[in-house]
């Protein structure tokens, strides 16, 4: 049995989607079998951060409405074959699926898949409620501001509330010149604060936006220190221990090195 | 760059805090102002105390949170 795992942040625009999809990627580049469920359903963006948007013919409510089996809905990725995408419905809400539903698909998912990742919706209501309905672990996704880190402690309550104990978090979008200027929480201040694991530390980069436009995962980009940053997360849902990456400015011959590729 | 004191860093942290705590214990401050002058008056009727200096906040410690009153006496002496 694979494990199921849900992406969800409560705050919305903090990067759950572009999360899902480079842990998604980072995995499946690692070998093992992935499935990524868009439960946000009626807004339909994991496909367009995948860059798999053309292929969708079904989707998750077709699946639960029975009108075509699984793996008719299910979407190969185009540059990794043991990486899958359920997309979502977009002319949909969220109520056309059931807690129940959802739970009992990612459950058939499991059998076949190493990971199943459901990126939940913005919010605290019946989406996320769906989202989270089959999820074993749950990480929680935040930026290093007060909005969103409060969002994230609401977030946990409710995890723990069904059942969903000890969440990790991802840091996403730090930026360490701020941080250096004291003009952004630093990583320990909300580890404390939240009282939660650390699962990964993201820095903010403008080559997202790159890869997003392009429909890449940025951690196709063997050379990127993003990339870097979520590979890593990967590795530790594979149970690895690894330091956090040093999210501060590179020293110069570690830059000359990376860019004539020696590094 | 700034002293410590007024980095921004600094204001997030006990903003998030003061947040936190209100949004834990599901009691806004506005409340836990009502409840503090709710408290004031029940004091009152029973003690001779300093309203003035009538004080109640949230305390966490490891795993709890307790509310902490801090409630000054005259002394008729």
């Amino acid at each position: 049995m694979g494990k199921s795992i849900v992406i969800t942040s409560g705050k919305g625009g903090v990067g759950k989607t572009t999360t899902t999809a480079n842990i998604g990627m980072a995995l499946a580049i690692m070998g093992r079998s992935v499935v990524l469920i868009d439960a946000d359903i009626g807004l339909r963006n994991l496909d367009v951060v995948m860059g798999l948007e053309n292929r969708i013919v079904y989707d998750l409510v077709d699946v639960v409405e029975e009108r075509c089996r699984m793996d008719q809905a299910l979407i190969k990725d185009k540059r990794y074959r043991n990486l899958m995408l359920l997309p979502a419905a977009q002319t949909r809400d969220k109520t056309a699926v059931q807690q129940e539903q959802i739970a009992g698909l990612v459950e058939e998912l499991r059998e076949e898949f190493d990971y199943v990742l459901i990126d939940s919706p913005a919010g605290i209501e019946q989406g996320f409620r769906n989202a989270i309905a089959g999820a074993e672990e749950a990480v929680i996704v935040t930026t290093p501001e007060v909005s969103a880190v409060r969002d994230a402690d609401r977030i946990i309550g409710m995890l723990e509330a069904e059942g969903l104990h000890d969440p990790r978090v991802i840091i996403n979008r730090i930026r360490q010149d701020m941080v250096k200027r004291g003009d952004m929480m630093d990583i320990d201040d909300m580890i404390e604060i939240l009282a939660i694991n650390l699962l990964g530390i993201v820095p903010d980069d403008e080559d997202i936006i790159v890869s997003t436009n392009k429909g890449e995962p940025i951690v196709l980009n063997n050379k990127s220190r993003t990339g870097e940053a979520f590979r890593n997360i990967a590795r530790r849902i594979e149970g690895e221990e690894l330091p956090m990456l040093n999210t501060g400015r590179e020293k110069i011959v570690q830059k000359i090195k990376r860019m004539i590729g020696i590094s | 760059m700034a002293p410590f004191w007024r980095r921004s860093k600094e204001t997030a942290k006990e903003r998030l805090r003061l947040i936190l705590i209100h949004d834990r214990i599901e009691l806004s401050p506005g409340k836990m102002e009502e409840l503090k002058d709710d408290l004031r008056e029940v004091f009152k009727k029973h003690l001779n105390v300093k309203t003035e200096d009538f004080d109640i906040s949230v305390s966490r410690k490891k795993d709890s949170m307790a509310l902490e009153a801090d409630i000054p006496l005259r002394d008729s002496r």
